[in-house]
């Protein structure tokens, strides 16, 4: 079942053509990894695929049954430096309600339950003691695990992760992949940008998008 | 009350307790206007009482502005608007709430120190009613009309002076119905009609500006 259908998009950007008659389509249980040099568009694209911007040509349709159409988590991280991580989280999960893993809806009553488990999922993702600590004091590494830590609050179609190796250690992109492969084999979609090819153990198709002058 | 509305609402006042010193700053300007003014010009009350609802006015504008740039720049840059547009609630709704909660922690402390003010300008207890009904009425066109330009100004750098170029004029309307509010009481005249374009006012900023703020903030993400 395709979860995202991209038919004719075309984009221009201060008068030159970043792509034109672009097709692209992604299908649930498929790793689609967006390669191009700096500047191709890519992640033009992606705002354009997730629907954050208007192409010039063309549409996008995103099918999804009742879980969330598509998570986007871009080079803005949406972390607020004055809250803490918990506290982030929290107002974000709160926003998509309607979304969440069947885990955390049934926490949402009861406030201290709920943070005890955002604990753990901060803890999963190499955060302990630092959850109390306000955003901006985090290294970017830090906050960029933060980030992604929304991975694992909401039930969704598709991921779409603009860069999401920048600023992470080796053992933090290695845990990442091992999340989006897990996501990838119960039924999710990802499609992510990365300049360095992913050290996945599932089939990744390769979508290139050349520098056009 | 756990909805996605209320979490926005409680988002922001929270950031609002970390960050005391930036709604402090707009009250203080406030007073510090208002108190100068009297020293200024003189002790002479009538004079004072002239002049009296149109400083108060002026003066709230010009803090309200003081103010006003912050109000979604913080949340744009770190894309927190991105997520709030893509998680499927109203963004027009969401917006509305943050001028809400801003004018709650930025106007309203305004309106609470203006009887204070009002003593300093030599103003009657008639007047003071009367000015106190225009600023309520008021300040909420002041909130979401300015608004509606922090939303087209937030993606550019120093978008603060365009700004107020932009609010300004679209200001002075309010403004002369608000001062002629004030000097209709000074005689005892009826002043509701003024009062009632006020309030027209305000019920069609309350329907338009929403869905204008959603979409200027849509064309600042293109």
């Amino acid at each position: 079942m395709p979860v995202l259908t991209a038919t004719n998009l075309s984009c221009q950007k201060q008068d030159r053509c970043l792509f034109s008659a672009l097709d692209l389509s992604v299908e649930t249980g498929e790793l689609v990894h967006l390669t191009g040099p700096n500047g191709a568009g890519k992640t033009s694209l992606l705002r354009i695929l997730v629907g954050l911007s208007q192409p010039d040509t063309g549409q996008v349709i995103l099918t999804s049954d009742n879980r969330l159409p598509v998570l986007y988590l871009g080079h803005k991280l949406a972390l607020n430096k004055h809250l803490t991580a918990i506290e982030n989280l929290t107002f974000w999960l709160q926003l998509h309600q309607p979304y969440l893993t069947s885990t955390l809806a049934n926490l949402l009553t009861c406030s201290t339950s709920m943070s005890d488990y955002l604990y753990q999922i901060l803890a999963r993702f190499s955060l302990v003691g630092l959850e109390d600590v306000p955003v901006g004091h985090l290294s970017a590494g830090q906050q960029r695990r933060v980030s992604l830590a929304r991975t694992q609050l909401v039930e969704a179609a598709l991921w779409v992760l603009d860069e999401p190796y920048t600023s992470l250690d080796v053992a933090g992109v290695a845990f990442i992949q091992a999340q989006v492969d897990a996501f990838v084999e119960r039924g999710g979609a990802v499609l992510m940008t990365s300049h360095q090819p992913l050290q996945s153990r599932l089939k990744v198709r390769n979508v290139v998008l050349e520098y056009q002058l | 009350m756990n909805g996605p509305l209320w979490s926005i609402f409680k988002r922001d006042w929270t950031l609002a307790m970390r960050q005391k010193s930036e709604f402090v700053q707009p009250l203080i300007f406030f007073v510090l206007v208002i108190t100068l003014f009297p020293i200024g010009v003189g002790p002479g009350l009538e004079i004072l009482q002239k002049i009296g609802p149109g400083v108060i006015w002026v003066a709230g504008i010009l803090s309200a502005l003081l103010g006003m740039e912050k109000l979604f720049r913080d949340d744009f840059n770190d894309g927190f608007l991105e997520q709030v547009q893509l998680s499927g609630v109203s963004l027009s709704a969401a917006m509305f709430i943050k001028v809400f909660c801003h004018w709650l922690l930025f106007i309203v402390p305004l309106v609470v120190v203006s009887p204070l003010l009002a003593l300093f300008l030599n103003l009657t207890m008639a007047m003071y009613w009367a000015l106190l009904a225009t600023l309520l009425l008021g300040t909420p066109i002041l909130s979401l009309v300015g608004a509606i330009a922090v939303a087209l100004t937030v993606g550019l750098q120093r978008g603060g002076i365009l700004l107020s170029l932009i609010l300004i004029p679209v200001f002075i309307p309010l403004l002369i119905f608000a001062t002629s509010v004030v000097d209709a009481a000074v005689f005892g005249l009826n002043y509701w009609p003024q009062l009632a374009i006020i309030g027209a006012m305000l019920s069609a900023t309350v329907a338009v500006t929403p869905f204008a703020m959603s979409y200027a903030i849509k064309v600042s993400h293109h």
